[in-house]
């Protein structure tokens, strides 16, 4: 129980950091944005009560919007995703969560897992880009950029669950 | 009232959800405002701090592009020393124009954070108000202009990028001196749109697009980029424009603030007889 402690605000910082100094500056023909940070929120505790989810959800957000200047954008996407995080699990399949009370690929498997992440990543960019252009103006091209940004950051996180969340 | 407090710490996940979505909606909607605030935004210490370590460390990845600008920019400023004094001064009977060359003075700053993939894009930079930079300053690059100072803190200041869709710029063809108004349509980062200029003008794809002067942020003709595309739309009587950058932001590292020495002495008009009216 211990180690939860120096675990995750281990994780808090080396995601933002990741997030603003190098994910941040990728943008492939200024269409790609990955947003892999909320894989921090992907990753509580499954048994972590909602309201804290929801704070911390919050945080990581509003840190993330801090060093971008786009504040409250991040933070209202976090904290979406952090309110269906445990609807969303529940909906996927309960006997996975059983088992384990860390959610990562190793813990659930990478059917479960891939559904879990694909379905809250793809919430939380729909949300992000539609608040950030807040009008159905290019309608498409929004979509479209939600839609490959969901992809990349996908890929990116079923990685890192490969290379760096091996144990 | 027990109903109350049990009614809402049944569903205190739902009403805590509630209140920091709202929070944050507020935030996302009165941005303008809290741009001014003194905290939360790129310029503070300890972000500004982080990006000024890790940028340390990254600008030896960018070293020969680096380079090469500087290399560029000496080329420019040497061709401009390189010019008989007197060749420089303007006739003398233009004395009111004579004297602009002394209006603005510059400070260089450098890069420590840039994006170009937002629809609202900021830039930090490494001098603040120890260095005299105040908000309302324009920010140029040998390749044309980058943006205004919105915030600054005693060592950063932010700077509101070319490219952001809530920012304009006013701007002329330098070939004859037509102005409008250039804004970013928040897609490509090396094109920007000239609209507000009428039928009658005749245009031609290369003509150069520079800055008109009419504020007090930028001074007179700075180049900005090359027509690309002119087109027509249907039910307006202006052109749409484009305009293709010569600056590349993506590779943007050392920059110039720009002071106009006149400002304070046009504001101190300005109040001067903003008071006198409200004298009589």
């Amino acid at each position: 129980m211990t180690k939860a402690w120096i675990k995750y605000p281990v994780m808090f910082v080396a995601f933002v950091l990741l997030q603003v100094l190098i994910l941040n500056q990728i943008h492939l023909g200024g269409f790609l944005n990955p947003y892999i940070y909320v894989l921090f929120i992907l990753l509580l505790p499954i048994s972590m009560p909602r309201y804290q989810v929801l704070l911390l959800s919050f945080l990581i957000g509003m840190t993330i919007d801090w060093f971008s200047n786009t504040l409250g954008l991040h933070a209202a996407a976090s904290v979406l995703i952090g309110f269906v995080r445990s609807p969303v699990m529940a909906l996927i399949s309960v006997r996975e969560i059983e088992q384990s009370d860390y959610p990562g690929l190793k813990q659930t498997g990478i059917k479960w897992f891939l559904a879990y992440v694909v379905v809250l990543v793809l919430i939380h960019h729909f949300f992000l880009f539609y608040l950030e252009v807040f009008s159905f103006v290019g309608f498409f091209r929004t979509l479209l950029r939600s839609i490959f940004s969901t992809a990349f950051s996908v890929v990116v996180i079923v990685l890192s669950q490969y290379l760096v969340f091996r144990k | 009232m027990r109903d109350l407090y049990r009614f809402i710490l049944r569903n205190h996940v739902i009403f805590l959800f509630i209140l920091l979505e709202v929070l944050c909606l507020v935030f996302v909607f009165n941005y303008n405002n809290y741009q001014k605030s003194r905290f939360l935004n790129s310029s503070s210490r300890f972000t500004g701090a982080i990006y000024t370590r890790y940028n340390r460390i990254s600008e030896y990845f960018r070293l020969s592009t680096v380079n090469r600008q500087l290399a560029e920019e000496n080329a420019r400023l040497r061709k401009l020393a390189g010019v008989p004094k007197t060749a420089r001064l303007i006739p003398d009977t233009l004395r009111g124009i004579q004297s602009t060359a002394f209006q603005y003075s510059y400070v260089s700053a450098k890069v420590v954070s840039n994006t170009v993939n937002r629809l609202q894009n900021y830039i930090t930079l490494n001098k603040g108000s120890k260095d005299g930079i105040k908000p309302e300053m324009g920010v140029i690059s040998a390749d044309g202009v980058v943006g205004m100072v919105t915030n600054v803190t005693p060592s950063f200041s932010t700077v509101m990028s070319l490219l952001n869709v809530r920012w304009n710029l006013s701007a002329k063809i330098a070939r004859n001196n037509y102005f409008g108004t250039l804004s970013w349509d928040g897609k490509d980062y090396r094109k920007v749109y000239l609209s507000d200029i009428p039928f009658h003008v005749t245009l031609l794809t290369g003509d150069t697009v520079v800055t008109s002067g009419f504020s007090a942020v930028f001074p007179e003709g700075i180049a900005l980029g090359t027509i690309e595309e002119i087109s027509k739309e249907g039910g307006s009587s202006f052109y749409t424009i484009a305009v293709k950058l010569f600056l590349d932001f993506k590779s943007l590292s050392w920059v110039e603030v720009i002071e106009n020495n006149r400002k304070n002495e046009l504001d101190m008009i300005l109040k001067r007889s903003s008071n006198d009216e409200g004298l009589d």
